[in-house]
């Protein structure tokens, strides 16, 4: 049955529980926290005990045997992995019977594992050879034959070689717990039994890997990647994922420039060891043979012919000083997945040297007006915004409110988060959204809405006075059971009696809830949302859902018509001061054209030139060819997308995996990351648009992020962050100051892509292993 | 109670109890079941004749009196596991009837199956009154698909007689009880595991603590007994625990069912009390050895430790005297082997059964298990090592206590005595010496 309402009583009346308690490991006293696991509190004391099967925060599987210690009035060796702490406890892990245990599990496990690392794709990086190194055996007593049974290919990406398996169960746990997909399972019994795909011969999952990666050994593989190198003959770049606004921390594995795949081994980001099937397998659209090598200029015929750099460059800036010279209008429309660093020196470019405010991006979430919304009223002095939450914060939150938007399919990191909030922290989630979304299965509420709008419905939340509220189908999960063992898909979300009135209801009764939300709300819903987490106890917090890897960082750096860089106001003198001053160089005072805007002047042959750079906008507001003959079009692209086609020039760029820069997440993490791959023929956003800067004669420096970041640092509001969290590998968490933006007219323009698990627009349609999964998952 | 046994007493030291009603047609129906005194104790638990209920404390005090031990494998004291129930609470509790019986050597808990199936509705029923639950589930052993049908149609008699469902014959006490079969594996007989089977779930067992008195079958506070253990509770109730006591010996009440099996003259099962000789259960109920003179006796099921002949023959049958003597009681499968079997055939064959039975889920017992089938067969082959002896014993000591349930060590602790109370006969077989017992071999005795 659904868990009832009600509220869990107050600590006050609970008796205090020992803060700590004290044991002894080999002569050494340690303290933890009750409940710690003996294998943890080891550790974290630097006293290694090796383990196959236990993974920290999924259940306890007590099955590898690796782990065991002795622990003193014990007669029987106990596993470190599942002995809780207790005071007075006795433990030695350094014994001749510990050591012999430890040397037989490994013996024990390599009785039917081939021993085939020369070709094993783990080979270098596998847990069971570590191991075998420093406890097993230099002889193997085992004389016996070994059981074959030939590889299995489960997916695209899937594959599974029995004989290598060792059964610690991790893939299965991480699947269905982590996952909460549950398409692996073991099957059959004793030395026959092995790990099954939901599907008898194949799987029917997300694709994530995170069972290939969580294996430690060589058991299951990448179809993207296995059998293509040696770890050791690659090397290892850290990186930021180029595809959704949840900016997870992936590291490259590259050898001679090509990225051979991305994984989180050293689970040192925003992301721990989390990435999904675009973080892990889409880096392969930076080799898709379509890739642009060379610069493109259309010829008299009208064919887009390959020529020099400096000869595109020079046809270029010979137009737009033409053009300049005509006083004609300059469009410029920014990228999604560009660095800060790229995207601020457009906006620079495009104000200060080509003297417009025509500037925009694709947006997908209205970040303005939710900074707008938690303004201070004017007058008041500006302060940090605190209400901005970051990923993290999910994990740890006690109550989410998650209006509109898809996580589990356009942010698989924040959804990744949100169960493990509702699974490892008993957090409170509620849903509400117009879709049956699958978080509903963590969600203690889910309202799914029969009629009306997601804005429609927080319009009610914030004044139910104000007329009734938008119809809606209430559904409840029971708590999840025990977090240890065993561990069971969450149970089918049951109907309850109630509507929106009884959401808001439950809702007034959280402290301290963070409110993710989707591109449903823009404008005043997201006044009206902010008006609601005013009113809810504690100190509420926010997430905007945005889409693309920057698309934040797009906002941030002030790609927008009427924004500056740190959302000031165009129009505010003092704005435009402080960045004239800044840049050396006046800024056109009037707000500008938005993307639609510009696409309807090229329509009415108002605009001259317009400059698209990693974007491809006439996806979204088609041309009339024709039109396009009065406008000089130059695209800067990785690929000939539709807009480039009708380009006079194109521009090859290089991808976010083959540059240095930082990037920012839909909350608001800055993240640095280092050049990973190389492409012959391409060069950065940033070379190119500052060599442009240089032929119209303004110097923009040495093309070199470190240097332009510093610049952001000090010139754009909320990023002044702090440079040793950035060079750590975590996220800083970027706050735009109070009062700094003014509220947008133009709602309309936040256009999101609804991209599934599979799609990721120009760079999905060019990931051979995401078309083969999308292929897999099309198919009736 | 019956008149007179419909199966007569093997031999005069029998003590039918369990077995009262084996043979006998009436057992069968409700009706017969009542007119052979079946009932009586639930009526007294219940306060049905007349007299005053009995206080579920009070039962479990009559239990923990009889020292009724498990008859299931690890002889714990039954009205002590009773009482480790948390009293009130939220929860539903449960009570499991483990009838998975699959212990090589042992076929007791299918005879009351068959027999007297009420008494085991009966002793489920107390159960579920001393200890507050208001449902039981029995696990019959999938193998035994015939005997879910005997047990659905005493249940079915039973709920239409008013013996089960809501208000049981007017008391107030309501129960249910429902038969589920497995599905053929020896692990779901372990408690936990049968847990997870009953859930629905692969049979694996569990991590422990929590134990099932406190969290078992979907979570919540469960006592699971052997079938003979609750088919025991009735009498018990009846006539008393000092009664059930005095047929045994102190701490070891009651008499109990042996399975008896093997090379021996008489094999089957009989109902003795506790401390019986096993001199005695071996040459005067079952008749003598077969074939040849006594070499070996499993004491308890296949996965006890073996006894020599020597050994066996000065010990009685109760938990303590064979727990002194380095083996278990266990399920009271009695094996017998003569001097014509070869010991290393036999631990191959006990091995066979281990290996293919363990449940696969912790490396020792399902890597150890298999290498020591694999060179047990390689070693009786005739394609044995020197070394490979100390190696058997080397591989089962490391199985041994290292795995998650007992499974492990019931593999290791047969192979380790065979090994050490026989290593000469594995040395016969080496040098690519032929088996010594080639010639008789088919008569192995484990099925
Ligand atoms: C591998 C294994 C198999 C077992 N099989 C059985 C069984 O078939 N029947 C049984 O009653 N107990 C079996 N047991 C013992 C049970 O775990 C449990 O101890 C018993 O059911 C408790 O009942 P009791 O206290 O009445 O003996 C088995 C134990 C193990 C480790
Ligand atoms: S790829 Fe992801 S979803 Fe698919 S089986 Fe592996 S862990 Fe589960
Ligand atoms: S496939 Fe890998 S992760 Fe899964 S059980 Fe086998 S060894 Fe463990
Ligand atoms: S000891 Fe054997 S039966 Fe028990 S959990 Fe381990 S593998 Fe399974
Ligand atoms: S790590 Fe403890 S048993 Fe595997």
């Amino acid at each position: 049955m659904p868990e009832t309402p009600s509220k869990p009583a107050p600590a006050a009346g609970a008796p205090a529980a020992p803060a700590e308690v004290h044991f002894t490991v080999n002569g050494h006293t340690l303290a933890a926290a009750p409940g710690t696991l003996l294998i943890e509190a080891c550790r974290a004391a630097n006293i290694e005990i090796p383990s196959f099967c236990y993974y920290p925060k999924l259940s306890l599987q007590a099955a590898c045997r690796m782990c065991l210690v002795e622990v003193e009035k014990i007669p029987k060796l106990q596993t470190a992995c599942t002995t809780v702490v207790a005071e007075g406890m006795v433990v030695h892990t350094e014994t001749p019977t510990v050591h012999a245990a430890r040397k037989s599990a490994i013996e024990f496990i390599l009785t039917n594992h081939p021993l085939d690392c020369p070709v094993c794709d783990a080979g270098g990086e596998c847990e069971l050879q570590d191991m075998t190194f420093r406890y097993g055996a230099a002889v193997s007593r085992f004389d016996e034959p070994k059981r074959h049974r030939d590889e299995q290919q489960w997916s695209p990406v899937v594959y599974y070689d029995r004989p290598r398996c060792i059964l610690c169960y991790r893939c299965v746990r991480v699947c269905g717990e982590g996952m909460d997909v549950w398409a692996l399972g073991v099957g059959n019994r004793g030395i026959l039994s092995t790990i099954l795909p939901n599907h008898q011969d194949h799987l029917e999952c997300e694709e994530c890997g995170m069972c290939i990666d969580i294996c430690p050994v060589g058991a299951l593989t990448s179809g993207a990647y296995r059998y293509q190198t040696r770890p050791w003959e690659m090397q290892h770049v850290g990186a930021i994922c180029a595809f959704c606004g949840d900016g997870c921390k992936t590291t490259l594995g590259v050898r001679n420039g090509v990225i051979l795949r991305g994984d989180n081994r050293d689970k040192n980001g925003i992301n721990g060891d989390f990435l999904c099937v675009k973080g892990r397998y889409g880096t392969d659209f930076t080799r898709h043979p379509e890739r642009l090598k060379s610069p493109l200029v259309r010829d008299a015929s009208g064919e887009l012919r390959p020529v020099s750099w400096a000869y595109a460059l020079e046809t270029i800036t010979d137009r737009w000083r033409g053009i300049q010279a005509a006083h004609g209008q300059f469009g410029v429309i920014g990228s999604t997945r560009c660095s800060n660093e790229e995207s601020y020196q457009l906006q620079k470019l495009a104000r200060r040297v080509l003297g417009t405010n025509h500037v925009d991006h694709h947006r997908s979430a209205d970040f303005p007006a939710l900074f707008d919304a938690l303004a201070q009223p004017a007058g008041a002095a500006a302060q940090p915004l605190p209400q901005l939450a970051d990923s993290g914060a999910l994990k740890t939150a006690k109550a989410v409110l998650l209006v509109g938007g898809d996580p589990t399919q356009e942010h698989p990191l924040l959804a990744w988060n949100l169960r493990w909030a509702h699974r490892l922290a008993g957090a409170s989630l509620y849903v509400l959204n117009r879709r049956d979304i699958r978080l509903r299965r963590q969600a203690r509420r889910m309202a799914l809405l029969t009629h009306g709008t997601e804005a429609d419905a927080v319009r009610y939340l914030a004044a139910p006075q104000r007329g009734d509220p938008p119809q809606a189908e209430l559904t409840a999960v029971s708590p999840p059971g025990d977090k240890r063992w065993p561990q069971t898909p969450p149970s089918t979300p049951q109907p309850i009696p109630g509507g929106l009135e009884e959401f808001r209801a439950e809702l007034a009764q959280e402290r301290d809830v963070i409110i993710v939300f989707g591109p449903e709300l823009t404008g005043d819903a997201v006044q009206a949302l902010v008006r609601f987490g005013a009113s809810l106890p504690g100190h509420t917090r926010y997430i905007a859902m945005a889409d693309n890897a920057n698309s934040r960082g797009a906002a941030d750096m002030g790609l927008y018509p009427d924004l500056l860089p740190g959302y000031l106001p165009v129009a505010d003198g003092a704005a435009r001061a402080h960045f004239a001053a800044a840049w050396g160089g006046d800024i056109p005072a009037a707000p500008g054209w938005n993307q639609r805007q510009m696409v309807e002047a090229v329509d009415r042959r108002e605009l001259d030139a317009l400059y698209v750079v990693g974007a491809n906008p006439f996806r979204l507001d088609p041309v009339n060819a024709a039109n396009l003959k009065s406008c000089f079009l130059v695209v800067q692209d990785l690929f000939l997308t539709e807009t480039a086609q009708a380009a006079d020039v194109v521009l090859p760029a290089l991808s976010l995996y083959e540059k240095s820069g930082t990037v920012t997440n839909t909350c608001g993490e800055v993240q640095s990351q280092r050049r990973g791959g190389s492409f012959e023929g391409a060069k950065t956003d940033m070379e190119i648009i500052h060599a442009l800067a240089r032929l119209l004669g303004a110097d923009f420096g040495r093309p070199d992020a470190d240097r332009v970041f510093s610049e952001i640092r000090a010139q754009v509001n909320g990023y002044d962050v702090s440079l040793v969290q950035l060079m750590a590998g975590r996220g800083a968490l970027a706050v735009p100051r109070d009062g700094a933006a003014p509220r947008q007219a133009a709602p309309q323009m936040i256009r999101p892509n609804h991209d599934s698990l599979f799609t990721a627009g120009t760079l999905g349609r060019y990931s051979a292993t995401l078309n083969a999964v999308l292929e897999k998952h099309s198919r009736p | 109670m019956a008149e007179r046994p419909a199966y007569p007493a093997a031999h005069p030291a029998e003590v039918r109890v369990v077995s009262q009603r084996f043979g006998d047609p009436r057992a069968a129906t409700l009706a017969g079941y009542l007119d052979t005194g079946g009932y009586q104790a639930l009526g007294k638990a219940l306060g049905l004749n007349g007299g005053e209920a009995m206080a579920p404390e009070a039962i479990i005090e009559e239990v923990k009196k009889s020292s009724l031990r498990g008859r299931g494998g690890a002889g714990f004291p039954t009205g002590l596991k009773w009482s480790f129930i948390p009293k009130g609470g939220d929860k539903p509790k449960y009570v499991l009837c483990n009838a998975d019986e699959s212990e090589p050597g042992t076929c007791k808990d299918r005879l009351i199956l068959e027999h007297d199936p009420f008494a085991i509705i009966e002793g489920i029923t107390i159960a579920g009154r001393a200890i507050g639950a208001q449902r039981g589930f029995i696990y019959i052993r999938g193998e035994y698909r015939y005997v879910l049908d005997i047990m659905q149609r005493a249940l079915a008699e039973a709920y239409a007689a008013g013996y089960l469902g809501a208000n049981i014959r007017g008391s107030g006490f309501s129960f249910d009880i429902l038969a589920h079969t497995g599905a053929g594996a020896y692990e779901c007989g372990e408690e936990s595991a049968l847990m997870e089977s009953l859930e629905g779930k692969r049979g694996i067992p569990r991590l422990k603590p929590p134990f099932p008195a406190i969290s078992g079958l979907y979570g919540c506070p469960t006592v699971i007994n052997n079938v003979e253990t609750l088919a025991s509770v009735p009498p018990i109730i009846l006539r008393g625990g000092d009664w059930f006591l005095n047929i045994g010996l102190p701490k070891n009440g009651g008499p109990r069912l042996f399975s008896l099996s093997g090379q021996v003259q008489n094999r089957g099962v009989y109902e003795l009390p506790l401390g019986f000789p096993l001199r005695r259960l071996i040459e005067e109920v079952g008749g003598g050895v077969l074939g040849g003179s006594l070499k070996a006796v499993v004491p308890g099921g296949s996965s006890t430790p073996i006894f020599t002949a020597e050994e066996a023959l000065g010990l009685n049958l109760d938990y303590d005297s064979v727990g002194k003597a380095g083996s278990f009681l266990g399920s009271g499968g009695v094996v017998v082997i003569n001097d014509r079997t070869c010991m290393v055939r036999f631990a191959l064959r006990v091995m066979q059964f281990y290996r293919h039975e363990s449940c696969g889920w912790c490396v020792p017992c399902r890597e150890g298990t298999n290498w020591l089938q694999l060179a047990l067969t390689r070693f009786h082959r005739g394609d044995g090592r020197p070394e490979d002896v100390d190696l058997f014993t080397d591989v089962a000591q490391n199985i041994l206590g290292r795995t998650l349930c007992p499974l492990g060590d019931a593999a290791a602790m047969p192979i380790l005595s065979i090994v050490r109370k026989f290593r000469s006969e594995f040395e016969d077989h080496l040098h690519g010496r032929p088996c010594p017992f080639a010639a008789e071999s088919s008569a192995v005795p484990v099925a």
